[in-house]
């Protein structure tokens, strides 16, 4: 029954320093990988797509969310201090951290003064990019992922490819064969039905959520008027992780604010529906600060800056602080479908990744507003209706360019300036494309051409131009 | 640390020198169901749909328990509810052990959305706190007619804002494999619903 094949990790093969185009050729020459990203991500959008048309008033829900969140940016100094005046009232304690760094020194205090060395973790984007458990791990703390699909990734010694499903490039039979080789205590016979293979979960978790004395998580949303948390999940771990431990330490980016208890209406009838296309998901727990008797005593919020001010200072950039982290821009991308997450070499893969990953880490990853053919498909499906290509247009203008694009652009341009020039450019393209003319594509140039042709085809210009067959015609 | 503080303020206010009015956020979305939509068969077939099981009238309690012998209860639960051989055990402070070896919980809740077939806990009348309905694997809940809402957006003011809230859509369930849900995982995985 067992393969037995040792899964090798994806992100140990694909070079997370390498540029997009290298790294992407590595995943592009994965055919399981591509299968299981094609099968799971074509799931998915169908089922977004069929849960997002049940609403009739979709595209006014985006109208909203989109203007809630451009209002939060605006307001976003009120925000949080009026988020901290309500949340300590109400018993926790707010910390800001101005950088990674700063944010895994607080929490790794708070845990050592709870008496404690390990913690379990809800599925949380802002503990990745701050690479929490890496700092734990460090200082002789341990952090268990709980989210079936982040301990898949933990027992693989892998990297998350995806921001809502971090498995998603491993199919069912690997994730038998991950839990088999490295649970330690999965049920022998272990099949690959998906209902075995949470039941295996359930088993090996139960123990450490009933025991544990400290949990850290994220939030989807943090209510400024009333200081309170929001964590949206499917499969009880987050209930498990934000009730049963004495201690909790919750990790928000700074863009996580809404103004009003009252606007979860919106979010929360836009983020299942573009997430998993659910028309809710499972489970959403809401607290605010601590209550005697129910849930942890000693409740810390850290406020997460890490790049994000500087992105708010950017106007066309900024919009990428309204993203709810639902993952439908990466479900319907052509690149992300075929490359992956890893390829993207940050937390935030796919198009979100793209205008996110170079604006919080400016000067590195500026590869990542290229990696797009600027469908449009992101923006599409985007539930707060961020605009990525405009943004990645925006990146791209900003960013580097070499002295050998320039030339080319200042060639191109003083040959597009001048009518004759122009024509006399295109005809003797045509002449120069003749040995090509009957395939249709130019796919493989001479240097420099070969650095447009190494990843795109090239039309062979046409047998006569627009103008020339005007002319004809006029006759 | 309160350096932190000031330092990220200044950074925010810094950021958005220039920046302009803040957009009024339009709000012509929908907050009701059309009227005349029977909203009580919306929620059954929403929960159907999420595999939870639904009962009608107190009478069916039992059933919904399934066998369950050791059933934890808040202890404001009415009395009229405790129906059947169970044993009905009032949570006063029970320990995790203890309710780890519960069989079912019963309880009520603050309010239902058809729509999206969603279940509101906000700890109020009937409801108790957050473990006990996520510890045992078997979760009953009592919801009656006039806590049932066609939309989200008339379910947030029945809230007690404050309180922790729970908000359960179907039984524990996980779309991590190949993004199909499946159900159960670490919450109750048994959800049965008996409506008023």
């Amino acid at each position: 029954m067992s393969t037995d094949a040792r899964i090798v990790p994806a992100a140990s093969l694909i070079p997370a320093d390498a540029p997009f185009p290298k790294a992407a050729k590595v995943a592009l020459g994965m055919p399981q990988l591509r299968k299981n990203l094609a099968h799971a991500t074509g799931t998915i959008r169908a089922k977004r797509a069929n849960v997002a048309g049940e609403l009739d008033d979709w595209e006014r829900l985006r109208d909203t969310a989109s203007a809630i969140k451009a209002d939060v940016q605006h307001r976003l100094p009120e925000l949080a201090i009026e988020f901290e005046r309500n949340a300590t009232a109400a018993g926790a304690t707010v910390h800001w951290a101005r950088d990674a760094q700063e944010a895994n020194e607080i929490a790794a205090r708070i845990v050592r003064e709870a008496g404690a060395d390990e913690v379990v973790k809800v599925k949380s984007m802002a503990t990745q990019e701050i690479e929490l458990n890496e700092h734990f791990e460090a200082h002789g703390l341990k952090a268990f992922e709980t989210d079936l699909a982040e301990l898949i990734v933990q027992l693989a010694e892998d990297k998350p490819s995806h921001i809502l499903v971090p498995a998603i490039h491993y199919n069912r039979t690997q994730i038998r064969d991950i839990f088999t080789q490295s649970m330690g205590d999965a049920p022998s016979g272990l099949t690959d039905e998906p209902a075995a293979l949470a039941e295996a979960a359930r088993l090996h978790l139960r123990r450490r959520f009933l025991s544990a004395k400290v949990a850290v998580s994220g939030a989807n949303f943090a209510v400024a008027e009333t200081g309170s948390l929001v964590v949206v999940e499917s499969e009880g771990n987050g209930r498990m992780c934000l009730t049963m431990p004495e201690t909790l330490i919750s990790i928000v980016g700074l863009e996580k604010l809404l103004p009003r208890f009252g606007d979860l209406e919106v979010f929360m009838q836009l983020l299942p529906r573009s997430s998993t296309g659910e028309r809710m998901n499972p489970y959403t727990s809401v607290w605010t600060g601590s209550r005697e008797g129910d849930g942890p005593r000693d409740v810390h919020v850290i406020l997460l800056d890490n790049g994000r001010t500087g992105v708010l200072a950017d106007e066309v950039g900024r919009q990428a602080l309204s993203c709810i982290r639902c993952s439908a821009c990466l479900n319907v991308c052509p690149v992300y479908e075929r490359t992956g997450g890893h390829a993207y070499g940050h937390v935030y893969p796919g198009p979100i990744g793209a205008i996110l990953a170079p604006q919080l880490e400016p000067g590195r990853h500026d590869d990542l507003p290229y990696a797009s053919s600027l469908c449009g498909a992101c923006y599409e499906v985007c539930p707060v209706k961020i605009n990525i290509p405009e943004v990645l247009v925006h990146l791209r203008q900003q960013g580097p360019h070499e002295a050998g694009e320039k030339a080319a652009m200042g060639a191109a341009k003083a040959v597009m300036a001048r009518p004759r020039l122009w024509r006399a450019a295109l005809k003797a393209a045509r002449f120069g494309s003749m040995p090509w003319r009957r395939k249709g594509f130019l796919r493989r140039l001479p240097w420099p051409g070969s650095r447009w042709t190494v990843s795109r085809d090239l039309p062979v210009p046409p047998k006569e131009d627009f103008r020339d067959w005007w002319k004809e015609r006029q006759r | 640390m309160s350096g932190a503080r000031e330092e990220i303020l200044a950074r925010m206010r810094r950021a958005l020198e220039g920046a302009g009015e803040a957009p009024v956020p339009p709000r012509e979305y929908r907050r009701a169901l059309d009227a005349g939509v029977d909203i009580t068969a919306m929620l059954i077939d929403r929960l159907v749909d999420y595999k939870a099981n639904v009962h009608h009238g107190l009478a069916s309690i039992p059933a919904a328990l399934a066998g369950a012998k050791r059933v934890v209860v808040p202890a404001d639960l009415p009395a009229e509810w405790r129906l059947g051989g169970a044993e009905f055990v009032a949570d006063e402070g029970l320990s995790t052990a203890d309710l780890d070896g519960m069989d079912a919980v019963l309880t009520g809740c603050a309010a239902a959305v058809a729509v999206s077939g969603t279940i509101m806990l906000d700890t109020g009348a009937a409801q108790g706190r957050r473990a006990i309905t996520l510890v045992p694997d078997h979760h009953v809940v009592v919801v009656r007619a006039e806590q049932i809402v066609g939309h989200l957006a008339e379910a947030l003011p029945m809230l007690d804002r404050t309180a922790p809230q729970t908000w359960i859509s179907g039984p524990s369930a996980t779309s991590d494999i190949e993004l199909q849900r499946v159900e159960g995982v670490h919450g109750p995985r048994r959800l049965k619903v008996v409506l008023l």
